[in-house]
């Protein structure tokens, strides 16, 4: 089926299954390869991109429900002319990444924290960023996050 | 060994190889300094080089704009080795570090990183990673090809490649710009200083960059044995250097081998036999939709125009799976792993001194068993593998860990030269030791090969758990006697399944100071594929070794951490100990009504020591507050990547204590996806505090020595608060869960 959104600003139309995941439309169809795939049944968070604003596990998520939707992805985070989120600046600043496989959906997920929770605490942290990483960056990651928060608030 | 012809350089690695032939006959390996020819630094290769970039030696490349490129005979798998190594050769050259980049080295037997560490080694003394002993015995290394390679793995990128080869290899591209501007200058080569990618002539008041004097410093031959800095003169390495890797993977810029795009390439899907060693015997389409099927016996791929409508097909279709042991089941396993423990016949005694089956006839004697489950490695980046095949050439896009046997293996599964594969290795999303096999490389090719268009192949996270090459699990039995508050002999037995780990790195030791001791082994072919996961036969025996020493202070009612003191010589380690001991608040926990366990192990050249502090909560739920780690790793590189190494390694141990098991039944792997292999994640991560020893040691491996003191740390802290000691793993077995 056709199905047309707006993918990172832009209106976009794709000619995809209508049962078709996502992730898969994201990346197969559009080439958009920063929304990873990492198990198939939204346990993991490795392909979070934001729906409605909304941090959204995409390996399940039929394209069809996206029609008419706002959808954004990694590769829409930093500015049109290349500057970054205060996100990724704190990811950046704190060295969080390590392979790095993963962080394209920690990034959204915390993005989608701090437009929900300008000032997460350590427990809002834990208990909205439930992504696994397998090396272990828990630890910058909440302090990427605290510092991103800061600087989004003085920003 | 390899039918391939190369001009220039590959002439001058015949002769080098020839050469060392005959050293490895004459010398028995001791002349192992000579393998490197001279030529071999000086390369000048169309597929590494563009336009304006000058090859000094091998590793450096530089533009006349005074653009410093190293290229890096290691993978990127999280553990910032691009970075690392880069600092030390740019340390020795005395580049600008704005100035430099990385590149990965093509996987071409040009880069082989063994040969970098073993070239350099001219009269070194030869301080050599146990590691790589193998690697370094020559004879080991003409038939153990699986140890050629550009290996990431073992912990040996800093220590071996960078510790003997980068650095030498900055230092000689120093010297050889330095002479090209005394031959331009017409002055004296010690006149010159060289500082931040500039040669300055003091007395005249001269300077020009490195880039200058690129192309005429090309004509010199490196020295194999250039002038080394001494460490308290180091400006780049030991600084926190940000990461080069790290801007483009917060941008999802960076590629995986899961994000390669070839132009018209197909995507595949694959069921792996559920049994090991069934064919796939029959397969029908009950649709007959006719996807595009291609059965490679032991798996069937499907072939289509995406992923997703690959994996629907493969759903679709019914296949009939003959063969194997479908009767396997984890109960079963077990049973053959205590009959091996007994089995005494072809035991290898790894380790004695004294007497101590003599002593440890005593009625006081503590005998006890642990074991550990078989552990996936459960890389976040599903194995996968982009393969060409055309007109008898095949291109390969992969994350790996070993892209040159990678290439070899798809070569000979191809029947093709290995100078016909060419491997274009990316970021690993993860390694652990699981991309350093080559199944998923072979089965792309093949696919390719078969169906002749690119091909992607995707497994899926079912595939991948299910498909691994495991962490051996084990069953041990130890024993010991306290007598007079110190232990008087110990005896450790316990099955081995071969994961891959030289002996040399003594994983089996009792890294105490025990008169009395024997440790033997009893080797077994495991049912089930094993391989290296990470830290190897350490996170074993880390847990019996330190759960032991543990269990021996409070039978001599001592204090856990100063009873490992009191059994250690080595100075390094018992600095570490009273370190950790002050950091950790060893008796003085953070956390009201908090228990502390404490483990120390010594691997790949690094002591870790480390404090669990935990409170147990309603249901046995573990609540671990902290996890304090102090180091010694000789020179650190750079502090913050190590500090990150420390981070991982705790959260990988700690994953597989909470929750890591892989089991059987009806002959298949039980656990598929992450609910049933579960992973610690954000909100029972535990706070952690990494300190480092001060040290001018030569560095050791950090990849992996973070890793095996974590269990026993937590379940030592366990033991502290409940008074139930835990000899089996992961909790969930004694009853302990996460919070």
């Amino acid at each position: 089926m056709k199905i047309s959104f707006v993918l990172n600003g832009e209106a976009t139309t794709v000619d995809a299954p209508s049962d078709m995941p996502l992730l898969w439309v994201l990346r197969e169809k559009l080439e958009l390869t920063g929304t990873k795939f990492g198990c198939g049944i939204a346990a993991c968070g490795a392909c979070t991109v934001h729906v409605n604003g909304v941090a959204t596990r995409t390996c399940v998520l039929p394209a069809s429900v996206i029609d008419g939707a706002e959808v954004k992805t990694i590769e829409g985070v930093a500015s049109p002319s290349g500057e970054m989120s205060a996100v990724q600046a704190a990811w950046i600043e704190h060295q969080a990444p390590q392979c790095g496989y993963c962080q394209s959906g920690m990034v959204m997920a915390a993005e989608a924290l701090l437009d929900e929770n300008p000032d997460p605490t350590d427990e809002d942290i834990d208990n909205a960023i439930t992504n696994i990483c397998r090396c272990g960056t828990y630890e910058r990651v909440r302090t990427a996050i605290h510092a991103a928060a800061r600087a989004r608030r003085e920003g | 060994m390899s039918s391939e012809t190369k001009p220039a350089s590959g002439v001058a690695k015949i002769a080098r190889r020839t050469f060392l032939v005959s050293a490895g006959v004459v010398g028995g390996g001791v002349a192992l300094g000579l393998a490197l020819s001279p030529n071999r630094l000086k390369m000048y290769r169309d597929d590494v080089a563009s336009d304006d970039e000058i090859i000094l030696n091998t590793w450096v490349k530089l533009t006349p704009d005074n653009q410093l490129t190293v290229i890096i005979p290691h993978s990127e798998m999280g553990q910032g080795v691009g970075t690392g190594l880069a600092q030390m050769l740019a340390e020795e050259m005395e580049a600008d570090w704005e100035t430099v980049s990385i590149e990965q080295a093509p996987a071409s037997d040009d880069y082989i990183n063994s040969d970098l560490g073993r070239g350099y080694i001219v009269g070194e003394g030869a301080r050599i990673p146990a590691f790589a002993y193998p690697m370094l015995d020559f004879a080991f290394l003409q038939i153990a090809k699986g140890l050629v390679g550009q290996i990431t793995g073992g912990s040996t990128a800093i220590r071996l490649t960078g510790y003997h080869g980068m650095r030498r290899a900055g230092a000689a591209a120093r010297e050889m710009l330095t002479r090209a501007a005394a031959k331009e200058w017409n002055v004296p080569v010690n006149a010159l200083r060289a500082e931040a990618s500039m040669i300055h002539h003091d007395a005249s008041g001269r300077s020009a960059s490195f880039g200058t004097f690129a192309a005429a410093a090309a004509s010199f031959t490196p020295n194999l044995k250039p002038e080394l800095k001494s460490a308290k003169d180091y400006k780049i390495v030991g600084t926190p250097k940000p990461r080069l890797d790290i801007p483009e993977k917060v941008t999802g810029e960076a590629q995986f081998g899961m994000d390669v795009i070839v132009p018209g390439m197909k995507y595949a899907a694959i069921a792996q036999a559920p049994v090991y060693g069934a064919e796939a015997v029959s397969i029908a389409d009950p649709t007959n939709a006719a996807p595009q099927i291609v059965n490679l016996g032991n798996a069937v791929v499907v072939v289509a125009d995406s992923y997703w409508e690959a994996s629907n097909a493969l759903r679709r279709i019914e296949i009939e799976w003959d063969g194997g042991d479908p009767s396997l089941t984890s109960d079963a396993l077990r049973a053959l792993h205590s009959a091996h423990l007994e089995e005494t016949d072809h035991e290898e005694v790894m380790d004695k001194a004294g007497d101590a089956p003599a002593k440890l006839a005593s009625p006081d004697t503590l005998s006890v068993e642990y074991a550990v489950p078989y552990l996936a490695h459960a890389t976040m980046e599903p194995m996968n593998c982009t393969a060409s095949v055309r007109d008898g050439k095949c291109e390969l896009w992969v994350g790996h860990q070993n892209p040159i046997t990678a290439r070899d293996d798809a070569a000979e599964a191809l029947g093709v030269n290995k100078s016909d594969v060419t491997i274009h290795n990316v970021y690993l999303g993860g390694g652990f030791g699981r991309r350093a096999r080559t199944d998923n490389v072979i089965q792309a090719a093949r696919v390719a090969s078969e169906i002749g268009v690119p091909v992607k192949l995707i497994w899926s996270r079912e595939q991948d758990m299910s498909n691994d090459f495991y962490r051996p699990a084990i069953v041990s039995r130890m024993k010991g006697l306290v007598e007079d508050g110190k232990i008087a002999a110990m005896d450790h037995a316990y099955i081995f399944a071969d994961a891959g780990m030289p002996d040399s790195e003594r994983p089996y030791a009792f890294q105490y100071d025990v008169q009395n001791k024997r440790i033997a082994r009893h080797p077994y072919e495991s049912p089930i594929p094993v391989g290296a996961w990470r830290s190897v036969d350490f996170t074993q025996m880390g847990f019996f070794n330190e759960s032991f020493m543990d269990e021996m202070a409070h039978r001599a009612g001592a204090d856990p951490l100063a009873f490992r003191i009191a059994h250690k010589s080595d100075p390094r380690c018992r600095a570490v100990l009273e370190r950790l001991a002050d950091e950790a608040r060893w008796g003085r926990p953070l956390t009201l009504g908090a228990a502390q366990g404490v483990a120390i192990v010594d691997s790949f050249e690094a002591i870790v020591g480390q404090v669990a502090e935990l409170t147990i909560e309603d249901d046995n739920r573990v609540r671990l507050h902290r996890l304090t780690s102090v180091v010694d790793c000789g020179q650190v590189i750079n502090p913050d990547s190590a500090e990150a190494q420390i981070h991982s390694s705790v959260i990988f141990a700690l994953s597989a204590v909470f929750f890591g098991e892989i089991t059987l039944e009806n002959g298949q792997i039980v656990q598929q996806n992450f609910p049933d292999y579960d992973m610690v994640r954000l909100r029972n991560a535990p706070v952690q505090a990494v300190h480092f020893i001060k040290s001018d040691h030569p560095p050791g491996g950090l990849g992996e020595p973070g890793t095996p003191p974590v269990a026993p740390a937590l379940t030592n802290a366990i033991y502290a608060a409940t008074g139930k000691r835990i000899r089996e793993l992961p909790l969930t077995r004694a009853g302990f869960s996460s919070v």
